[in-house]
């Protein structure tokens, strides 16, 4: 049999294959996200740069349960301005480097996005969905479309770059929030961020282990939930979708690409099969294919939608 | 390794020196030396700490005063209750033989300031070698009564420098390096302390193809090689670290040199210790 096709599209980028690092998980450097390159990705993001630098909540930001992972980091990070230093020369990386930016209200998004200007960047990722960083994404109300189709509609002005609006999976209706994005000029859809916000408490210490209490619940937990959002935003627009949420097998990825996503982003599973699971999760993508007789990625994106 | 942090009593707080207090804990954990955990103050925060001693049912940790975090600590009493959470990080190379002495022939150690606390049982483990302990004076020497170094020093004991020479020699740690090495020959070099001071160490290690290796401090979050805050060039402090090697820490732009804010910001060492410290020169530079 020929050798399979690994590589996908999402919003006019080329990828070698449909692995992305999601946002936030090792993305504070170019030296991680060259290593993240060299391990197999297709693409990478980085983290999330908002206008002024952000410390973070206190430790512990992270914190793992049966079924996946807490986190409240708060947007930490050093400010877009240290960012478009520490993110020059992104052809060294040597995969397709997404910009995620994240932004109290329209104004703070036009300044960040004007320090983009001139660096190598594939796309834009635009953070609405954040479920633990006051100020910011779900805790300043931009993950209803009236907010999401505001702020989209003034980024799409300050950039000719691929456009991608991360959602959060905190909605009934995700297809209406997707329908905004996708009016007001976004090229893809990223679905989905953290769930709820969660909590962990530890018994003995009879409280909340995160420091900020709450925390965004992703990994395994997290899967079914961001495998129906992706479904039904790719009912509701045209555009690309990146899928998110608990891969960390060549079977989840594929589950997701027929679901509807032309990708699919990785994050905590770096935490269980480590770096390595962007070329795993591609070799596995693989032999599924070769045993199923299937060619390309393009034939199993979408393919669960059956009339 | 423990995901979440489990509580546990503090057993008995020893008095190292005047800013260094130990923490004992009743509890065994699976721990090679050089790695560390994270300590829980529920409320407060959660910072790194090298395991300083460790026994089948016990291990302990040593932490010097710096800031908030550790003044809380040192408040501390037995009896009261903290959270534990690890070990994380890779460990001193060590290859044990069924004595439970060690193949990695002769060694040096290297200490400096709190940095022995991450090779105190390194040293309890090793069969033959050296060891150099320098602060910056005679009351800040950590472990004074604590080892009986076995290797070729007729004294047992560890060899000591102060920067006011007010115990043992005059000066820091590595300038002893060569006569050391003209004496007795060693096969590895394991160092923890400032990272000039490793820098150097590094050096001599090149200059005279010994193996080495040195535990670096970066600011940790996730522990779990998740967050990227420790990021070091393109490796991770929590997960490919704290313990470095000779051939990575050659290549390392970082070391010596940089290290990340809490929010990420690249910054020089001074910066990130707060500028006390005096710049050094970098092994490549
Ligand atoms: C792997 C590793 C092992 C360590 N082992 C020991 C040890 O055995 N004994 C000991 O006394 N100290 C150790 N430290 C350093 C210790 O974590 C800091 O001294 C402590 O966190 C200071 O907290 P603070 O609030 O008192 O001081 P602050 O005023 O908050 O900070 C003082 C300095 O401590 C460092 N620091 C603060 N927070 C962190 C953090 N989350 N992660 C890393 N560094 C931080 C920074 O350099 C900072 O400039 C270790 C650090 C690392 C990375
Ligand atoms: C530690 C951590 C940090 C994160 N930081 C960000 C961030 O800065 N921006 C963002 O858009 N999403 C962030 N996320 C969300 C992830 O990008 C991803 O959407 C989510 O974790 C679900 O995918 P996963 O189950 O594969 O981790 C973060 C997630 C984790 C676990
Ligand atoms: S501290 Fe989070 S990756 Fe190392």
């Amino acid at each position: 049999m020929a050798e399979v096709d690994l590589s996908t599209e999402l919003c006019g980028i080329r990828l070698q294959n449909p692995t992305v690092l999601a946002s936030g998980i090792l993305g504070t450097s170019k030296g991680l996200l060259k290593r993240v390159a060299q391990a197999g990705a297709g693409a990478v993001t980085i983290k999330s740069l908002s206008l002024e630098p952000l410390p973070g909540h206190n430790n512990p930001i992270v914190i793992g349960f049966e079924a996946g992972m807490l986190n409240a980091v708060g947007y930490a990070n050093p400010g877009i301005k240290e960012g478009a230093k520490e993110f020059s020369n992104l052809k060294e990386v040597g995969v397709p480097v997404i910009a995620s930016v994240i932004g109290r209200g329209v104004g703070d998004f036009m300044k960040v996005m004007e320090e983009l200007w001139g660096l190598d960047f594939a796309a834009v990722e635009v953070s609405l969905s954040c479920p633990h960083t006051p100020g910011y994404g779900m805790l300043a109300g931009q993950n209803t479309p009236e907010a999401t189709k505001e702020i989209v509609s003034v980024v799409r002005k300050c950039t000719e770059l691929p456009l991608l609006v991360k959602l959060s999976p905190n909605v009934l209706e995700i297809g209406n929030v997707a329908m905004a994005a996708e009016e007001a000029g976004a090229d893809g859809i990223t679905a989905v961020n953290t769930l709820g916000p969660g909590m962990v408490i530890n018994i003995e210490a009879r409280q909340p282990i995160l420091d900020f209490k709450v925390g965004g619940v992703s990994g395994p937990a997290l899967r079914p939930i961001a495998l129906r959002c992706v479904y039904d935003i790719y009912k509701a627009v045209k555009i690309p979708i990146l899928g998110v949420g608990g891969i960390s097998t060549g079977r989840h990825a594929i589950e997701m690409l027929m679901a509807g996503a032309s990708a699919v982003g990785i994050g905590t599973a770096v935490y269980s099969r480590g770096v390595e699971v962007f070329g795993l999760v591609c070799s596995e993508i693989k032999e599924w294919m070769e045993a199923n007789g299937c060619a390309s990625t393009k034939e199993l994106i979408g393919a669960a939608h059956v009339s | 390794m423990l995901l979440e942090p489990i509580m546990m009593k503090i057993e008995e707080v020893i008095q190292e020196s005047p800013l260094a207090r130990s923490f004992m804990f009743r509890k065994g954990l699976e721990y090679q030396p050089g790695q560390f955990v994270m300590l829980w103050i529920p409320g407060l925060d959660e910072k790194p700490f090298s395991i300083s001693y460790h026994g089948k049912d016990f291990f302990g940790i040593t932490v010097a005063l710096k800031g908030k975090f550790t003044h809380r600590l040192h408040e501390m009493k037995a009896g009261e209750w903290v959270g534990i959470r690890g070990p994380f990080g890779s460990a001193f190379n060590l290859v044990v033989s069924e004595a439970n002495l060690l193949d990695v022939g002769r060694a040096c150690v290297v200490g400096g300031g709190v940095g022995m606390a991450s090779l105190a049982t390194l040293i309890e483990r090793l069969g033959d070698l050296v060891v150099v302990q320098g602060a910056r004076t005679a009351s800040d020497l950590l472990y004074r009564n604590r080892f009986k170094v076995a290797g070729p020093l007729p004294t047992k004991d560890m060899l000591l420098c102060t920067e006011d020479g007010s115990a043992g020699t005059k000066g820091v740690p590595t300038d002893l390096l060569e006569d050391l090495y003209r004496h007795y020959r060693f096969d590895v070099l394991y160092t923890c302390g400032p990272e000039a001071m490793m820098v150097k160490v590094l050096d001599f290690a090149m200059q005279y193809n010994i193996y080495m290796q040195a535990s670096l401090e970066r600011y940790i979050k996730c522990a779990v090689g998740l967050c990227g805050q420790c990021s070091c060039n393109g490796l991770r402090l929590c997960i490919e670290g704290p313990v470095l090697d000779c051939e990575k820490l050659r290549t390392l732009e970082d070391f010596g040199r940089y290290a990340r804010l809490r929010n990420g910001r690249r910054v020089s060492i001074e910066e990130y210790l707060g500028g006390n410290r005096r710049p050094n020169k970098h092994p490549s530079a």
